[in-house]
């Protein structure tokens, strides 16, 4: 080791302020250790490409097969679902990174670095959620308008043209950016609740990917009732233009998904207070 | 000031803590000794509100954990096991800590400086050292500048350099007034570096004494004398509440004569004496001659070592 070591501690240096721990505290100090982890950089940096990447390369696809007659299924015919192609797999980078923003402090052990600067808890809870819900939401916005006017630039004078004011692009687009905020914050719920990667990231999937595919197993009528209610269709509601009728409206699809990420975050927060760290 | 009343933690059907009541002083380092699995990390976790009493309270300076206003100026704890995030630098993860109770980059350069770690300060922490870690858990605890620092076993880990640092930095705090708790499991590192102890075993409070008072409490009042003429000088001193014996040639164990005495009374009569030496108890033999009938540390100890050679 090549430090030195001290023979004379000085610790009793006055420290200038008050000491309180106050919720915009523990905002400032969720940020430092959100920008600190590299881990941050990729999942983001990931759901980034994915988002613009993928919008774009959906959009040229779409130039070249003008000729063919396309079906009415989303991200063909709607040019909006096709910028929007990415947020399948940009759901899954920030799902990912809400997660980890959770259980990496219970893997490492420094929730208990956490929890012992801020004994109350649930102000950790509150400033991860805010500062997580933020950066997100900014690279998310960023991400999707990208998107949307990298592929409407390839798809002009196609058949795919459409423009930001027409009828509900824009709640569309600015509504991905919101569903894959709420992702993030359900990815964070999951992580209080099961303290586990590897549990939270596994029940994250299976809430957005595996349950409605068992859903539309079962009977119609009952997958007509229950499906629009689903986590992944409820958000879906929202970014879409002109849905067929299987949807929730927007505004309701989307306020039923933020009703499942608040849930896992309530569950999440009774957990974090009553149980020992 | 710490304050422990009938402190008392059950996983299940296991008690890790029982019915401990106890006070740790500021301004001297208390030693919290006992072997290993004896309560000793729980009860810690229980002081900074990591882990919630099955019954009874602990205080710090007078107030639960979860009532603390300023926690970090309260009471700053390095605790056993690691408690930070691997891939972030540990600048970072000081600067995150202390950002929760309004410290900036000029405090955490003071800590970092302090604890020796300024050359890996931006590097990630899960690359570090055993006793790497101990001076990032350190910095930690300092960071509040707190009333109350507690560390488990800080000097695991730690070369020799580090743990003659830690030895200073302790009494140096305590010298400050602050209040020094410190686990150990090892009895030599306590006589060493506290003063006052608080000892367990299994979960139980088997003595809450200072160094000084173990060690008189056992003290036999023996004198080693060296000296070739040790037949002449057994019968010069030798008188009513005298015993002298002798298990080696030229070396008499004297009981009911100071050092003093007997130094004089060699020198009066022209004896050349080459050992004086009160025999004081180690801390080690005080201990088990104070907590000697308690069989369960005894067993406890016995179970772990020979769990440990199984």
């Amino acid at each position: 080791m090549s430090t030195e070591v001290r023979t004379t501690p000085s610790p009793t240096r006055p420290v200038v302020g008050t000491r309180e721990v106050t919720q915009w505290r523990v905002v400032v100090s969720e940020w430092v250790k959100l920008r600190s982890l590299r881990s941050t950089l990729w999942t983001l940096g990931a759901a980034c490409v994915a988002l613009v990447g993928l919008g774009v390369l959906i959009a040229y696809v779409r130039t070249t097969q003008t000729a063919l007659d396309t079906g009415p299924g989303p991200g063909t015919s709607d040019p909006t679902a096709t910028a929007l192609a990415g947020v399948n797999f940009g759901q899954l980078a920030i799902g990912v990174l809400g997660v980890l923003v959770v259980t990496g402090e219970y893997s490492t052990g420094m929730i208990r670095a956490t929890l012992t600067a801020v004994p109350r808890r649930l102000p950790v809870l509150w400033a991860k959620s805010a500062v997580f819900a933020v950066v997100t939401l900014a690279v998310s916005l960023v991400s999707v308008v990208a998107a949307f006017f990298g592929a409407q630039a390839i798809l002009s004078g196609s058949d795919l043209q459409t423009t930001f004011g027409a009828d509900g692009v824009a709640r569309a687009v600015v509504g991905a950016a919101l569903y894959l905020t709420v992702v993030g914050l359900l990815g964070m719920g999951l992580g209080w609740m099961l303290r586990s990667t590897a549990g939270a990231i596994a029940a994250l999937f299976a809430l957005l990917l595996v349950v409605p595919v068992v859903f539309g197993l079962l009977p119609a009528s009952w997958n007509d009732t229950v499906g629009p209610y689903l986590p992944n269709n409820a958000g879906q509601a929202v970014m879409t233009v002109a849905g067929d009728g299987s949807l929730l409206p927007p505004w309701t699809g989307f306020a039923v998904f933020c009703g499942y990420a608040a849930l896992a975050l309530v569950a999440g927060a009774v957990r974090l207070v009553r149980r020992d760290a | 000031m710490i304050t422990a009343t009938n402190l008392t933690k059950r996983y299940g059907d296991k008690t890790a803590v029982d019915d401990l009541t106890f006070s740790v002083r500021p301004g001297v380092v208390t030693g919290f000794l006992g072997p290993n699995g004896a309560g000793k990390s729980t009860t810690m976790r229980m002081i900074v509100g990591l882990d919630r009493p099955t019954s009874g309270t602990v205080t710090v300076g007078g107030r639960a954990y979860v009532d603390q206003a300023a926690p970090m100026h309260a009471i700053g704890a390095l605790l056993e096991a690691r408690a930070v995030h691997t891939a972030r630098s540990a600048y970072d993860h000081l600067l995150a800590l202390g950002a929760t109770t309004g410290l900036g980059r000029r405090r955490v350069d003071e800590v970092v400086d302090l604890v020796g770690l300024r050359e890996v300060a931006h590097q990630r922490a899960g690359g570090f050292s055993l006793g790497m870690g101990q001076r990032l858990g350190i910095a930690s605890a300092l960071l509040g500048d707190p009333e109350v620092v507690m560390l488990d076993e800080p000097v695991n880990g730690l070369d020799l350099d580090g743990i003659r640092w830690i030895r200073g930095l302790l009494r140096s705090l305590a010298g400050e007034g602050r209040t020094v708790f410190v686990s150990s499991h090892q009895m030599s590192e306590m006589a060493l570096t506290a003063e006052h102890l608080v000892a367990v075993g299994r979960g139980r409070l088997l003595a809450d004494v200072s160094v000084a008072e173990m060690l008189a409490s056992t003290d036999s009042g023996t004198v080693r004398v060296g000296t070739p003429y040790a037949t002449e000088l057994a019968e010069l001193l030798a008188g009513e509440g005298v015993q002298i014996t002798s298990s080696e040639r030229h070396v008499l164990s004297v009981v009911g004569r100071s050092s003093e005495q007997i130094g004089a009374v060699a020198l009066l009569h022209g004896l050349v004496l080459h050992e004086l030496t009160p025999q004081r108890a180690t801390l080690e033999e005080a201990f088990i001659a104070m907590t000697g009938d308690d069989v369960e540390y005894r067993s406890q100890t016995i179970d772990d070592t020979s769990r440990r050679a199984a």
